[in-house]
């Protein structure tokens, strides 16, 4: 612990503090631009100067100068600093002059304006004229993709833009070029940025010099409401915040969540929302002849009640999608019993997690903050830059701060860090665990290893014999200790951890997705319930299944439904999402469903009415209550139940795989993996650009 | 008035074999292996002793600056840097050493690098030099044939010298900045702390040096401190290349004993001032970077650190630009914030949108369109400058303006009248600057 005098007041702060830092710890504000807790110091805005006793005698950059760095008075007294003297007074009212001289006056039609911290700590270290009489400079505006709206006259240089595409997002895209006035952020001749993270400069900018394209001039700061809740792109579950204006949602925010997302979203989470505006289905539609066409809630289900009451138990099937709620899941499942089916299954690509082989099983047990613990780390079929871009970007935080060796079985991709390419198949996979080849030496010496399989790996035919593999892995190299579980399953979409944890899978004789669509095409499916499933292969589907879709947009399952309900979105209910580490969080409901769409749960509770076996519970609390009676780990929320190393161990065995195959993952498109996504606009175009380039690459 | 005995560069002009031969035959390569085997504290504690204040403008004490190196090795190898990218306006003494006396350059890397535990000296040569980097690349491979550096040479220290050609920016002269550029980044200056003797090239231990401060300590070294040090004044001692420009009958580079009156200096020299000492206007007697001192009060200053301090200025890289009364000395200081305008390398706040605000307001003022207020604003901003950059480009680029309001305000608000009287229409004196 250093001793240091902020303002006269003696505090102790740890040795590592700077004096920004200590500042803050002390309470003393110090205005900055550049520094940004997550970024390198860059020391260049010159904002943050500070007075020092005890160092040089001109004003210093508080977020630069470490407390160690100042040394104690004559007779061993602790070094002292000034946040409002005169001097550092006289300081930032300099620089500020100087970081305005050359700022466009456009605030009012500026759309950081606002939230912008230049117009902030104007308002405390401006003055409210000018002394400078000479032209403004002009910068040509940049064009660096649809995301990223770009006007290079606000720009003030503080470097965080390149900072965080350098060090966060793992692209050298964006760079200063030229120098003194002339200096200018670019991108390297005009192309557009690739990063999946590169949204996240907009909330970067301290300023309005880049700013969110597709949100551009559509609202003001003040005027959106502003609602928390959780992200369900995929599987990381990032904290965000929905604006919204009226009925509309405006854009999308990240919150901080040092254990998910840190203070990053994907450029999917944050450009998403004009998704949730086209394709939506507002009202129920039944299919007469041909034709969908559109109904009333109440003919939907006198529809769907005269199919039901029709069909045998065992010819019911539902399939739960990606986006679900834990809490419809556990509605849907409970109507099925109901009803008298065990065909149920939420896992649209089956794949081999089993909740009955506990939940250290299927989640990603070292959690995504561990992944900075790991000291080696095993990817497995999986490409985490497309699946969970912030997971890959806490690869590539732990794999900057050194100390960590990663390798890959699977597709060779740029994940934006380093790693051994150890093969692409399943072969490779048991040879590693038969303890071959050089990272199996390394996985061996390593404490904290983490292997990570992804949920394409454990699809398909093999699927069964590599999460065996995986485990077995995990199980030799001493990942699966009580102090250290790093055996950890990668997951694509939100809504599955949640499903597994409420047992969404087939019961006693019950069939799972396959089997269902098998059946389908057999005529032996009569009615199938579909919860936003919009994954599975719809050209299995017979003609005799009647297919009833309760979901959002008008996807690939609307398409083949004969009849659909309309329900809510993310950001239109409040809903339980469990994330791959197995973290239990709560979407809120920032704006209303569009038309007459309801929210998912009541649809089916109002359903199981008219089929005669109605659901024990009017509210969602009662719902709630159910479920967190049935499954209490849900209750806690933002907490994870951790699984036991022992489930895991009892899934590994030598498994050798009857026949080798190339491990892909299932996500080809980082833009389009949902109905969502594929609903929007600035998404196709984003996906556009992504194969354009990789043409003009290959 | 330094005698020739005292001398220290004896081929400056070039009139003498550049090369080993005649290196040798004037001194140098004489006993190295013995000064090498008194080991790194004496060394260090000689050059202490000396005196020798760095040649690149700071002036700061060499040996001190030699004995932050780390004592100990931590695994990390040390380095010397040597500064060679002069790109100071008016300078020209690195030039002609690394043209005309490589080996005395040569030699010291090998003793400075000894002094400091460095087995590798990295010479950063300015873009501009191709010449001068060809002779300081063939002094240097002169040496390694000779085995006087390389892999087990006849001194046994083991040291390479890795010549490296830098592309001709000015900010490569700051250390950090030429650290950051042989690196092979953008030379933009570093953040301080940590300073290169504990982090310097490639993370390692580092000290940067000017040519001159490390071409001398050979001489230094085979003379004896006690011989440097009782040259010029106190705490100024030793001697000095100053390079004489401008309006003087004859400019030249040349070696004098510090702390020489000026006048004494350009009479011996230059043949005193084109047009008599009358018609001296004005001096910037370091390089562009220091304040100009009016000719009167710079005729009997010392040309030292401590002597120009008092005329308040500085000795810098003691090039002398002088100016007699045909000089629009509005103008010729303009020329230089255009320069650091130039220069800047955008890094941080006020020197990027300093520089170029100080240099519009100086293009007004050349013509007299300005008003008077504006020039203690435009005093003002040159000290929202001065001493709030990462590195001293701020500074450099503050003090002429400073220098030139301090002494020639006079001249400048003439010349403002001057433009109000004949104001027409079209050429509109701006009124208020706020507006």
């Amino acid at each position: 612990m250093a001793q240091i005098k902020v303002d006269g007041e003696l505090i102790e702060v740890p040795d590592h503090f700077t004096l920004m830092q200590a500042a803050e710890a002390a309470g003393a504000e110090i205005p900055r631009f550049c520094y940004h807790e997550r970024l390198s110091v860059a020391g260049n805005c010159r904002m943050c100067l500070v007075e020092v006793k005890g160092g040089p005698p001109k004003p210093q950059a508080s977020c630069a100068i470490g407390v160690k760095d100042l040394r104690p008075g004559p007779n061993g007294e602790p070094p002292e600093m000034f946040t409002n003297t005169p001097m550092v007074k006289k300081a930032r009212e300099g620089v500020m002059e100087f970081l305005l001289i050359n700022h466009p006056l456009d605030c009012p039609i500026c759309d950081q304006g606002g939230e912008c911290d230049l117009q902030d700590q104007a308002m405390a270290y401006g003055v409210d004229s000018s002394r400078f009489w000479e032209n403004k400079r002009a910068v040509e505006n940049k064009h660096v993709g649809p995301l990223v709206k770009t006007i290079m006259n606000r720009c003030i240089h503080c470097t965080r833009c390149v900072r965080f595409t350098t060090e966060v997002a793992g692209v050298s895209e964006l760079g200063l070029i030229g120098r003194g006035e002339d200096a200018e952020i670019t991108s390297y001749l005009e192309r557009a940025m690739t990063s999946e993270l590169q949204g996240n400069v907009i909330d970067l900018c301290p300023v309005g010099a880049l700013t969110s394209k597709p949100y551009a001039f559509q609202a003001r700061p003040w005027e959106l409401s502003k609602t928390e809740s959780i992200d369900v792109m995929d599987a990381v579950g990032s904290n965000i915040r929905v604006d919204a204006r009226g009925r509309e949602v405006m854009r999308i925010l990240p919150r901080v969540h040092e254990g998910v997302n840190e203070e990053w979203i994907s450029d999917k989470t944050r450009f998403v929302w004009d998704g949730l505006r086209t394709q939506r289905l507002d009202r129920p539609y039944v299919k007469k002849g041909k034709k969908l066409q559109a109904a009333t809630w109440n003919e939907a289900f006198s529809a769907i009640a005269a199919k039901v009451k029709k069909s045998d138990p065992t010819k019911v099937g539902a399939i739960a999608g990606d986006l679900a709620g834990v809490e419809e899941m556990f509605a849907l499942k409970a109507l099925l019993a109901s009803l008298g089916s065990s065909n149920i299954d939420a896992r649209p690509a089956g794949s081999a997690l089993d909740p009955r082989k506990g939940r250290a099983s299927y989640i990603f047990n070292p959690t995504i903050a561990g992944i900075e613990q790991a000291d080696a780390i095993l990817i497995v079929g999986t490409n985490p830059r497309r699946e969970a871009a912030l997971v890959n970007a806490r690869i590539r935080k732990a794999w900057r701060a050194g100390n960590v060796e990663i390798g890959l079985i699977g597709e060779h991709a740029d994940l934006t860090y380093d790693y051994a390419h150890l093969g692409a198949g399943i072969d490779t996979l048991a040879e590693l665990a038969a303890g071959k080849g050089a990272f199996a030496k390394t996985l061996k010496d390593a404490k904290r290893p983490i292997v990570i399989v992804g949920e394409g790996a454990v699809t398909g035919a093999s699927g069964k014999d590599v999460l065996a593999l995986a485990a077995e892995i995990a199980e030799k190299n001493g990942a699966l200790s009580d102090e250290w579980n790093g055996f950890a399953v990668l997951h694509t979409a939100a809504a599955r951890v949640g499903a597994l944890d409420i047992g969404f899978v087939p019961g006693k004789g019950g069939l799972d997705t396959a089997g269902m669509l098998k059946a389908s095409g057999k005529g032996d499916l009569d009615v199938l319930f579909l919860l936003g499933a919009d994954e599975i292969d719809f050209s299995a589907i017979g003609e005799n299944t009647t297919v009833i879709y309760v979901g959002t947009h008008g996807d690939a399952g609307a398409h083949k439904a004969d009849i659909i309900l309309p329900a809510a979105a993310y950001t239109e209910k409040s809903a339980t999402y469990v994330n791959t580490e197995g973290r239990t969080q709560m979407t809120s409901r920032a704006v209303f469903a569009p038309g007459e769409a309801k929210e998912d749960w009541a649809i089916l509770r109002a359903l199981s009415g008219v089929l005669g076996v109605t659901l024990p519970y009017d509210s969602l609390t009662a719902l709630r209550a159910a479920l967190y009676a049935e499954f209490p780990h849900l209750a806690r929320l933002d907490g994870i139940a951790a699984g036991r190393p022992a489930d895991v161990v009892r899934l590994a065995r030598d498994a050798a795989p009857k026949k080798s195959y190339a491990l892909v993952s299932p996500v080809t498109d980082f833009y389009l993996t949902n109905p969502i996504a594929r609903a929007s606009a600035v998404m196709a175009e984003c996906s556009q650009l992504m194969a354009g380039l990789k043409q003009a690459a290959e | 008035m330094l005698e020739d005995k005292d001398r220290i560069f004896t081929n400056l002009y070039g009139l003498d074999d550049w090369g080993l031969e005649g290196a040798k035959r004037r001194g140098s390569w004489r006993g190295t292996k013995e000064l090498l085997d008194q080991g790194r504290d004496w060394l260090t504690n000689e050059v202490k002793a000396s005196g020798l204040r760095g040649r690149g403008g700071a002036g700061f004490s060499t040996g001190l600056k030699w004995s932050f190196m780390p004592k100990q090795s931590d695994g990390r190898p040390h380095y010397l840097v040597v500064n060679a990218d002069e790109s100071e306006p008016g300078t020209c003494k690195d030039r002609e050493i690394l043209r005309h006396d490589p080996h005395h350059l040569v030699e010291g890397c090998l003793i400075a690098g000894r002094a400091m535990d460095a087995h590798h000296a990295y010479i950063y040569v300015r873009g501009e030099f191709m010449r001068e980097r060809e002779r300081l690349e063939a002094a240097v491979q002169q040496a390694y044939d000779a085995r006087l550096i390389g892999k087990n040479n006849i001194h046994g220290w083991d040291f390479d010298i890795i010549v490296h050609h830098g592309a001709g920016a000015y900010i490569c002269g700051e250390e950090t900045a030429l650290l950051e550029s042989l690196e092979g980044k953008k030379g933009q200056p570093r953040l301080k702390p940590p300073f290169p003797a504990g982090m310097g090239l490639y993370g390692c231990p580092t000290t940067v040096n000017n040519v001159e401060s490390i071409a001398v300590v050979p001489e230094i070294l085979r003379r004896g401190a006690s011989w440097f040090a009782g040259l010029g004044r106190e705490n100024n001692t030793g001697t000095k290349l100053f390079c004489v420009s401008g309006h003087v009958n004859n400019p030249a580079t040349f070696e004098e004993e510090m702390g020489t009156p000026f006048d004494v200096l350009i009479e011996k020299h230059c043949g005193g001032i084109r047009g008599g000492w009358d018609n001296l206007l004005a001096v910037i007697p370091g390089g562009s970077s220091v304040p100009c001192v009016p000719g009167e009060k710079i005729r009997s200053a010392y040309m030292d650190f401590d002597g120009l301090r008092e005329v308040g200025s500085s000795l810098g890289t003691a090039a002398v630009i002088v100016m007699d009364k045909s000089t629009d000395i509005i103008k010729a200081i303009w020329r230089l914030s255009a320069f650091y305008k130039h220069e800047s390398c955008g890094q941080c706040t006020p020197c990027r949108e300093g520089t170029g605000w100080m240099m519009r307001v100086m293009d007004r003022m050349v013509r007299g369109e300005a008003q008077k207020r504006e020039i203690d604003m435009l005093f003002e901003v040159t000290k929202q400058v001065e001493g709030h950059t990462i590195c001293a480009l701020g500074d450099a680029a503050a003090w002429p303006i400073q220098g030139l309001i301090r002494n020639f305000r006079h001249v400048i608000e003439e010349r403002i009248d001057a433009y109000t009287y004949k104001a027409t229409s079209d050429g509109a004196v701006p009124s208020v600057a706020a507006e």
